[in-house]
Formats: structure tokens, sequence, C-alpha cells
């Protein structure tokens, strides 16, 4: 990997449950449960793993959208965990997200153009006339026309809208943008097309994207390393190439061999996995996944395995290590 | 072609429209197709082409207003289900024929015991005791593979995880034994490894009871991995027909082609990184406003002139292959 631009450290993310009239705390949802990862300049990471495993609370919290229960952030080798709201301003600009449902992210009263230059408005970045010029620069920079500055978010169709979110977060000039889910809601052929301009945008600007998704054939095909998440913690990271030809982890090759592949003549659909995920509020001890992984052992259930190097930058947390009964 | 007594379903020129304040529109234009005992037939296109509005007309469950079947049959089983007064509707629906939703929530009620919810529908359509009912339940809890049915039967929805729901209704849809089967978007919503597991479990029933399935889906993975024949729309027509094998093999319509080239795949090992997807420019056409001719026209790289004046009709491309489309014998050299 290149020089890193983001790193995070053992990021831990908790959220109270609490229950009855005197609202006392029943449990703890470990939403994120020591996470660590680094993004290089002009690399992505696709973050994969289903719903309700962190994907979205890791982040918010390397935007400071949520506040870390423990660990630790790094930009540009600047700790910005426990920044001030004052301190983390010049950061804000560098760090930008574009979210899965970009209606519910776009003011319905603003006018596309106003959405898309409010963020140089607001850091005073070009005064008036010049304003307009740059918001039209970034509405071609998406692939939307200039003359639909003046239309609203519902004049759009689903992918134009996720254009003017894209092209809100361009607007400052940013290092890391990421984006949680940002084609799960679209159709085939409009997901594609908002892929490749994310691509493009990537080769002309150099900037990171930490990209989330729950469908993995989308993440195989924008990022160069992957890391899969499985109740609040990684349990394998790779380069993306070595993660789909070799995946070690039990999870991993589960959640591949879901995928229904489009091709009628290749293996037919083969569950790997039973039963449903686990609730984050009283996570299983020791490996996370051993209810439901085919290849626990008695120690699975209280052993906790660590991320550990297998080679080449591929990590793997497992007592197995590869996945295959082979053992270390 | 198979025998006509194979046929469990077989639906010809279905047309539904809406009317709404933006104007009358036909949802469902001019479908034909047919699906046998057993068989697996998908239904695959983008949103707002259609395949809920088909599904909801073979039910006879289309809101009216705004929505009305105004031509075409279903038959199924040999009896045509739009001749039928609501009466008789009532006593084929949830029992000859029966459909499962991508929020199981839709068919299952909130308030009622999972068991109790299957007793009911069974009940509905054949003359049993309470108890005989209940044993039912508990044994098609046990056909979806919920764990400890009988304690399950006893419970509400809401104590069900989203897999578990989703096995529910399926259990409650299959407990009459239904000829067919229709399933929209069935694991749309649900994570990628419990999707694979439904899909299996589907599929293992309908081997099971023979029953027919039409299977909804947005995803051509979904289609490739369950589906026998399969129907791909656009716009509220059927635009390609084709088993699953001649579909994937060699798509003749160019939006069908431009649907496969632009998923994703899960990479094979050594594919570079990063490789841009082909896009279909442009976006659905509005219902309201569908240009005279092929409606893919303004998106399609093969239009010519006559594809904007005139609508292609669905030729058959031999063994069954249809697709609707001027240029469709073209497609593979200049595509
Ligand atoms: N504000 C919150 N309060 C309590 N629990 C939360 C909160 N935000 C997220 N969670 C829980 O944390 C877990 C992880 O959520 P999330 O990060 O949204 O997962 P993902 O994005 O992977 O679907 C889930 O169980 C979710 O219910
Ligand atoms: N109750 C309704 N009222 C008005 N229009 C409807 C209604 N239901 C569906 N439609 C329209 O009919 C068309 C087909 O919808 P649908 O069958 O749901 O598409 P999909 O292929 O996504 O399932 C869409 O344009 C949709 O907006
Ligand atoms: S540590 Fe044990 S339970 Fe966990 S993935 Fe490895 S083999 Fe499976
Ligand atoms: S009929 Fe013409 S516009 Fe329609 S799909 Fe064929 S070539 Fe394209
Ligand atoms: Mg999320
Ligand atoms: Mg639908």
């Amino acid at each position: 990997m290149t020089e890193a631009l983001l790193e995070v450290t053992d990021l831990k993310k908790h959220y109270p449950v609490r229950a009855g009239v005197l609202r006392r705390q029943v449990g703890t949802v470990h939403a994120v449960d020591g996470v660590s990862f680094a993004l290089g300049i002009g690399e992505t990471l696709g973050l994969v793993g289903e719903s309700g495993c962190g994907k979205s609370t890791v982040a918010r919290s390397v935007l400071r959208l949520v506040e870390p229960t423990s660990g630790q952030i790094r930009l540009d080798g600047e700790d910005i965990t426990h920044l001030s709201k004052t301190a983390l301003r010049p950061h804000r600009r560098s760090m930008q997200i574009v979210f899965q449902d970009p209606f519910a992210s776009l003011n319905p009263r603003m006018t596309a153009g106003d959405i898309v230059g409010e963020p140089i408005a607001v850091h005073g970045l070009a005064p008036g006339k010049e304003l307009d010029a740059r918001v039209a620069r970034l509405f071609e920079q998406v692939g939307l026309r200039p003359d639909q500055m003046g239309n609203f978010p519902h004049q759009f169709s689903g992918g134009q809208r996720q254009r003017i979110c894209i092209a809100r977060a361009l607007a400052l000039e940013p290092r890391l943008i990421v984006c949680d889910e940002p084609v799960s809601a679209l159709d085939v052929s409009i997901q594609a097309q908002v892929i490749n301009l994310l691509i493009d945008l990537q080769r002309q600007h150099g900037f990171s994207y930490l990209f989330i998704a729950h469908d993995l054939a989308v993440v195989a095909h924008i990022s160069h390393r992957v890391a899969v998440m499985y109740l609040g913690r990684i349990v394998e990271i790779a380069d993306k190439d070595e993660l789909f030809r070799n995946p070690r982890h039990p999870y991993t090759q589960a959640l591949l061999a879901s995928v229904p592949i489009a091709n009628p003549l290749a293996k037919k659909l083969a569950p790997l996995v039973d039963g449903d995920v686990p609730s984050p509020v009283n996570p299983p001890s020791g490996c996370a996944f051993h209810t439901r992984c085919r290849f626990a052992m008695e120690r699975c259930k209280t052993e906790r395995p660590a991320l550990l190097d297998a080679g080449d930058g591929h990590q793997v947390a497992c007592l197995l290590n590869d996945g295959t009964g082979r053992g270390r | 072609m198979a025998d006509k007594t194979d046929l469990v379903l077989d639906v010809k020129n279905l047309k539904t429209v809406f009317f709404t304040n933006s104007g009358l529109f036909k949802a469902v234009d001019d479908l034909s197709f047919s699906v046998r005992r057993g068989e697996t037939l998908a239904i695959v296109g983008e949103s707002g082409c259609g395949k809920s509005v088909t599904a909801l007309s073979l039910m006879r469950l289309v809101p009216d207003p705004p929505g009305r079947i105004v031509g075409g049959s279903v038959a199924l089983e040999g009896t045509d289900l739009l001749a039928l007064d609501e009466s008789e509707m009532r006593s084929v629906r949830g029992n000859r024929i029966s459909m499962i939703f991508q929020e199981p929530m839709t068919s299952l009620n909130p308030v009622m015991r999972i068991g109790d919810q299957i007793v009911e529908a069974v009940r509905l359509h054949r003359n049993i005791s309470s108890k005989e009912a209940q044993g039912i339940a508990v044994e098609m809890l046990r056909l979806v593979r919920i764990p400890e049915p009988a304690r399950r039967a006893r419970e509400y929805p809401h104590q069900l995880s989203g897999g578990m729901r989703q096995r529910a209704m399926i259990a409650m849809a299959l407990a009459c034994r239904p000829a067919l089967l229709i399933a929209d978007e069935p694991t749309t919503a649900l994570d990628v490894t419990i999707q694979a597991q439904i899909l299996a479990l589907i599929l293992d029933l309908q081997k099971e009871l023979g029953t027919g399935l039409v299977l909804i889906t947005h995803d051509l993975g979904v289609v490739a991995q369950t589906a026998q024949r399969v129907i791909v729309m656009y716009a509220g027509r059927k635009v390609e027909e084709a088993s699953v094998e001649a579909l994937f093999a060699a798509p003749k319509h160019p939006y069908t082609r431009g649907l496969m080239a632009s998923i994703p795949a899960v990479p094979a090992s050594g594919v570079a990184a990063q490789a841009r997807l082909n896009e279909i420019p442009g976006t659905v056409p509005s219902l309201v406003r569908l240009p005279q001719g092929c409606a893919f026209a303004p998106r399609c790289k093969l239009a010519i002139k006559r594809c904007e004046a005139e609508y292609p009709p669905l030729s058959d491309w031999g063994g069954g292959h249809l697709a609707a489309c001027w240029r469709a014998e073209e497609v593979a050299e200049v595509a």
C-alpha cells in the first residue's frame, strides 16, 4: 500500500440498551467492536458484511458524526479522534460522505445548484459569480447538465439525485469520500452508471474511497482492497484479487458462495451457513461466528481470534487461519 | 412444447391499466406466458416495468381504482380466473394460487400467532378440525425448516428474525399445496447468506410439491440460479423470453444484452482492479409518455428510424426464444 491517508486503530462504538421506566441499562450493542484498518491515498477500501454488522457505524465514526467509545482515528497522521468542533473544521472539508438514499439526504426545498454550492458558500470559498461557475463545472463532472441547476430534487431520477450528492461531496475537493451503500437503491443499469462515475472521478482527482456495500459484486468491482465485517469486527482483509481468489475466513467463503452468479452453467447456489446473524447485543463468546461456522471447534467458543497476517497483506481472524481445517 | 395438461398457468394478452392524475397508462401490456407443473419461470426487469402489477393481476388483487385489468385471460389449471366472480376467486386465492412478497409483513398479521394464521388459512379452504389444521401448521413450519416448529407456532411475527418471518410466510402460502406460487422479489430485502437459504428452500419445496413457480426479481443472478425459463420486461411489455441457458448464452434483445453487461460479476482470479462497467445510457421512460415505437429506442445503440415509428413484434428466433426487436437477428454481431 501507498502512504496511509486514514488509519483506524481498535475502533469501538458501543450503545447502551435501556429498558423499563427507569431506563436502566440492560445490555450493550457492540455495534463496532475493535476495528483496525488503513486506507492509502487514491485507494478504495471496500467494506462488506450483512446488515447490522457495523459498516455504517464505522463510516460515521471515521467522519466523527458519532463519537467512538474508544480507539483512534488518524487522518494524514494527525489524531482526530478527540478534536473539538473548531479544531475538526479544516478536516471536515477533506472528508465527505455519500449515502444510500439520495432523496432523504437532499433538502427538497433547495435547488440542485444551491445544494451543490452550499458547502462552497459555507466555507466562503467562492464569491457570487464564481460560485455559479464552480457549481456548473461540478454538474458537468458528474454528468448533469448545468441548465438543471435550478431544478428541485424531485425533478430528478434516482440516479441523477445520487449524482447531485456526489457533486456536493466533490465541491470541497475532499481527500476522502465515504460512500455508504451509494448504489444499493438504484436499478442495475443506473447502478453501472454511478459506479463508472465514481471510478472516473477517482482517476481524475486521486482521492480515496471508503466504499460500503452489502453487494459483494459491487464492492469487488470498485475496490482495491476489501475488508469483510461480521458482528462489529473485521474478520478478513486483503487485496481484492487475493480475497476473491483465496478467501480464507469461513464467513467470507460463505458470503462468496451465497452470491447468485449470473450464469446458469456456473455452480448452483450453495448456502454454506445456516441461520441468521446473532444479535450484537450479546454477541457470541469467543469467535462471534462460531454459532454458524462449518468448521467451529470447541475452542472457538472461548478463544477470540485476532486479525493476524497470513502473508501478502492478507489478514484473517480465524483460529484455523486458512479456514480449510489445515490449521496454522 | 409440453403436453397441454401439464400447464398450470396460461396467461394470454394480459393488459392492466392505471387511471392516474398524470394520465392513463398500461402497466402491463399484451403479456402472454405459461408455466408448467414444477417449472420455475422468472420475470426480470428494472423497477416500474410491471412485474408486481403482473403478479397482482394473476391474483386479481390489482387495486381498483386506480387500476383495472382490461383484457386477456389468466387460465389456472384450465379455469380463466378473470371470468370468476369475487367469491369464486376467494376460494382459489391462497388455495390453488398463492403469493409471497418481499416484505413478509404484507401477508402476516402482526397481532396473531404464526400457527393460528396458518390454521386460519388452511381452514378457509379445507373442511378440517382446528386440531388437524394445527398439526398441518406445525408440519408446514417444519417443512420450511424453522427450528422448534411447535414452539415457534405459538409466537407472534415480531418475535421472529427477518429470515424466519420469510419462512413463515412461505409456510402459509404453501399450506394448501397450491398449483402455482408467485414470489415477488422474495429475497430482495434479505442479506445474501439468508437469500441463498430462502432460494434453496423455495426450490426444494417446489420440487417436493410439484408447484409451478413464478419468480419475480430484478437480479439476473437469481434468475440464472433458479429458473428454467425467463421473461424480460421493459415498460410493461415482454421484450424477450427464452430458456435461461439460451438467454444467458445469446440474449437477442439489446436491453437484455445491456442489462447483462452492466452487472458487476464477482471476479474470477486475475481480474484487473477497477474495470469500468458497460452502462445503458438514460433512464426508464415514463409509462404515461411512451414513445410510439420501441420503448427502448431512446436508450438503444442500435436504434434505426423504423424503431421510433413502429413497435417491433415478438418473433420466435428458434426453440421458443422470443424477442421484440427489429434488429434482433443482428444483435450478436453489432452490439
Ligand atoms: N444510534 C444507535 N443506537 C443503538 N444501536 C445502534 C445505533 N446505531 C446503530 N446501532 C446498532 O448497531 C449495529 C450496527 O449498525 P450499522 O452500523 O448501521 O450496521 P450496517 O451499516 O452494517 O448495517 C446494529 O445492530 C444497529 O442496530
Ligand atoms: N396502485 C398504483 N397506482 C398507480 N400506479 C401504479 C400502482 N401500482 C403500480 N403502479 C405503476 O405501474 C407501473 C408498474 O409498477 P410495478 O408493477 O410495481 O413495477 P415493478 O416492475 O417494479 O414491480 C409503475 O409505473 C407503477 O408506478
Ligand atoms: S475461529 Fe473457529 S468458529 Fe471462528 S471462523 Fe475460525 S473455525 Fe470458524
Ligand atoms: S427495436 Fe430498435 S430500438 Fe428497439 S431494441 Fe431493437 S434496435 Fe433497439
Ligand atoms: Mg448501513
Ligand atoms: Mg415490484
